[in-house]
């Protein structure tokens, strides 16, 4: 697996120092760009496929007569137009919706035809392509990995360079294994300092959104850096790197270390070579005086447990916040902000604590893995949800669904009046028939606040396991700290 | 993904302004319309939520056949979906203008033959301001001088320059086929992966291997 620069001691003493990002794209080139402006050939180590992004891409191949180049590169899942649902299953799809029903038929019947590992709905190991990658140990330090969906962002959590790609690229990746890709730069995103009791890596990435802007990262790849990236669990670095393309960057990164390691460790498609695995991925760092093409440091301590109040990631503020006024926006901004404003009923001004919720979700490839279920549970233990409240509790994959079922926790979510699902993205983006109705607010751990995304209408407060389980419980927007 | 790869040499339109900032690809095209597994007929999810309003920019009869959008900052930003270029093709479009795209959106658009342009924020202010006083004024785009010729009275010229990537650039204007491209550099694909083997086989997890 040693790249020819590195396999030279020589070459590898006087090259200069390298960011992480520049070690795995340059171990994935397959040619060099041959003059300026034109995009290298990138090697793509793993391929996740999912149904809403593939029909169409594999429609292309079957149309040129071309066979998958590595299916054995490949994983296929469903996650998008899935039920939720206990005990619905395929056949109580077909009634809710034919043409989601149509999407899986296509996905199985394209897995079948080109050899594709898929896992379907009611094999254990299905749920969010984005949880089940790392789950299963497919996600390793150092590759590239690409899928049909934005989120692939999260995997760069491991210190692999994964990115979401269109239906075009599915196809040319499918037949070629290889992308067409323009150089992007590099953006250190420094945090120092611990996070406080009560915030969380959804705070985290939410506050530094709020600082990038969600056009700030545009162009570019962010590594995130700092005692207070190395101080989370895999299941937080997750979250953080999900969250890159909220800022407008492709991917995230974060350098592998011990905890990489161990989480890997003993899952199932991880090397069976493990030492020599390990040797290798130890080189995945940041050297010493390599350079970022952009940098930004800020204090983990400062952020506080936060909640969105527009329509995008980047409009955002601390709990016990207020809705920013018209002098605190740019003019150029304001015709987009009073949009938001108007959309999601609030004032310039305005405190949005207790506010009154109608439906609460807890799910997503942002924050449905084992840790952020714990943490809502923690919150809900010996508690009611407040009447008038909806709370869709959606574990991000089958092994997760487990996992929490042997710990009890379903049994903390149902004694609390919420409702305990199959895995899937749910309400996230409101394709499997679980969504908002006209009007109605949500505190939902998703990653997108967008309008209409949980339901045409619908109304979203993006927050952490945390905050959206205290809301619950209070009936209104609520800061955790007051139930810790 | 249409048969042939797509082109575009240039063309003159009115424009249809946009002017919200950070406009995301749900909205360009709601998940409720990718319940789709071909790509034709998008058009009818394009913008659906903001359709509904009668005062929405598109409904105007001015800017029926109208092939250039103005947008504001970091248009088609969010999802992934290859299905919003898709419904700005099929409902007409064929280029927007925009201070800055977001990144996946501005691929897949250029992949599809939908050209992104991003113009300085001066020239965009001038022309979301002349296009609100006279919705009839028209640019033309020409992809192979890379120019814009701007209606009377610019204070810019008649004509400015727009950087675009110079290869999506190439392939639009010879109709590259970009997956044709790939397909041709096979010698070099199977060279690397012999040299780079898998630490992994998906059809087989390693914990099921003896």
């Amino acid at each position: 697996m040693q790249p020819e620069s590195e396999a030279n001691p020589g070459s590898a003493a006087n090259a200069p120092p390298s960011t992480l990002f520049d070690k795995i794209w340059r171990r994935h080139l397959v040619t060099e760009p041959a003059e300026a402006g034109v995009p290298s050939m990138l090697y793509i180590d793993l391929h996740l496929l999912h149904e809403v992004t593939t029909p169409q891409a594999f429609a292309e191949l079957q149309r040129r007569g071309l066979p998958v180049r590595c299916p054995q590169r490949a994983v296929a899942t469903m996650d998008q137009s899935t039920p939720t649902l206990p005990g619905v299953g395929r056949s109580g799809l077909r009634v809710i919706d034919p043409r989601g029903a149509d999407q899986l038929d296509q996905l199985e019947a394209n897995c079948e035809r080109h050899g594709i590992p898929l896992f379907a709905l009611g094999d254990d190991r299905q749920g969010i392509v984005h949880v089940i990658g790392p789950e299963l140990g497919l996600t390793q330090p150092g590759m590239t990995i690409v899928c049909g969906d934005s989120h692939t962002s999260t995997h760069g959590a491991f210190g692999a360079l994964a990115f979401g790609i269109g239906s075009s690229e599915v196809t040319h990746v499918l037949a070629t294994q290889c992308l067409l890709q323009q150089r992007p730069r590099t953006f250190e995103v420094h945090l120092e300092g611990e996070l406080q009791h009560g915030a969380t890596a959804k705070d985290l990435i939410l506050g530094i959104i709020a600082e990038t802007g969600v056009d700030g990262g545009t162009g570019h790849v962010i590594e995130y850096t700092g005692r207070a990236i190395r101080q989370l669990d895999m299941e937080g670095r997750m979250t953080v790197c999900n969250m890159s393309i909220e800022a407008g960057a492709r991917a995230g990164l974060i350098a592998p270390d011990e905890t990489t390691f161990s989480y890997l460790a003993d899952r199932p498609y991880a090397p069976r070579a493990w030492s020599q695995a390990v040797a290798d991925w130890r080189q995945l760092r940041t050297d010493p005086g390599a350079v970022f093409d952009r940098r930004i440091t800020l204090d983990a301590a400062a952020i506080e447990p936060m909640i969105t109040w527009g329509t995008h990631p980047g409009m955002s503020m601390p709990v016990s916040g207020t809705v920013p006024v018209l002098g605190e926006i740019e003019p150029a901004s304001r015709p987009t902000v009073e949009k938001a404003w108007d959309y999601m009923a609030v004032k310039p001004g305005e405190a949005l604590l207790g506010r009154d919720v109608d439906v609460v979700f807890v799910g997503s490839c942002t924050n449905s893995r084992l840790s952020d279920l714990e943490a809502a549970a923690s919150i809900l233990d010996g508690r009611q949800v407040a009447s008038g409240v909806e709370m869709l509790v959606v574990p991000g994959s089958q092994t997760v669904r487990r996992q929490a079922e042997e710990r009890g926790l379903h049994e903390v979510f149902l004694a609390a009046g919420a409702q305990w699902r199959e895995a899937g993205c749910s309400m996230c983006l409101a394709m499997n028939g679980d969504r908002l109705a006209p009007g109605q607010l949500a505190v939902s751990t998703t990653n997108r606040n967008f309008e209409g995304r949980q339901g045409p209408g619908g109304r979203t407060v993006l927050a952490s396991p945390l905050t959206a389980a205290a809301s619950a419980v209070a009936g209104h927007i609520t800061d955790p700290r007051e139930m810790l | 993904m249409s048969t042939e790869a797509p082109r575009f040499s240039s063309l003159s339109s009115r424009i249809v302004p946009l002017l919200i900032d950070d406009v995301d690809t749900d909205q360009i095209i709601p998940a409720e319309y990718l319940k789709v597994t071909g790509r034709e007929g998008l058009a009818e999810g394009l913008f659906a939520a903001w359709r509904q309003d009668p005062e929405c920019a598109l409904h105007r009869e001015v800017f029926q056949g109208a092939e250039v959008l103005l947008a504001g900052e970091n248009f088609g930003c969010g999802s992934s979906r290859e299905h919003a270029p898709w419904a700005l093709l099929d409902y007409g479009f064929r280029a927007v203008l925009s201070p800055c795209f977001a990144d996946i959106f501005r691929i897949n658009a250029l992949r599809n033959g939908l050209l992104t342009i991003a113009v300085d924020r001066a020239l965009h202010q001038w022309l979301a301001k002349s296009v609100g006083q006279d919705p009839t004024l028209e640019i033309t785009i020409d992809l192979e001088r890379s120019t814009l010729t701007l209606p009377a009275g610019s204070p810019f010229g008649a004509e400015v320059p727009f950087e675009v990537d110079p290869f999506a650039r190439r392939c639009l204007l010879d109709g590259v086929d970009q997956l044709g491209y790939l397909l041709q550099r096979h010698a070099a694909i199977a060279s690397y992966e012999t040299n780079h083997p898998a630490r992994f086989d998906s059809r087989q997890p390693a914990g099921e291997v003896s």
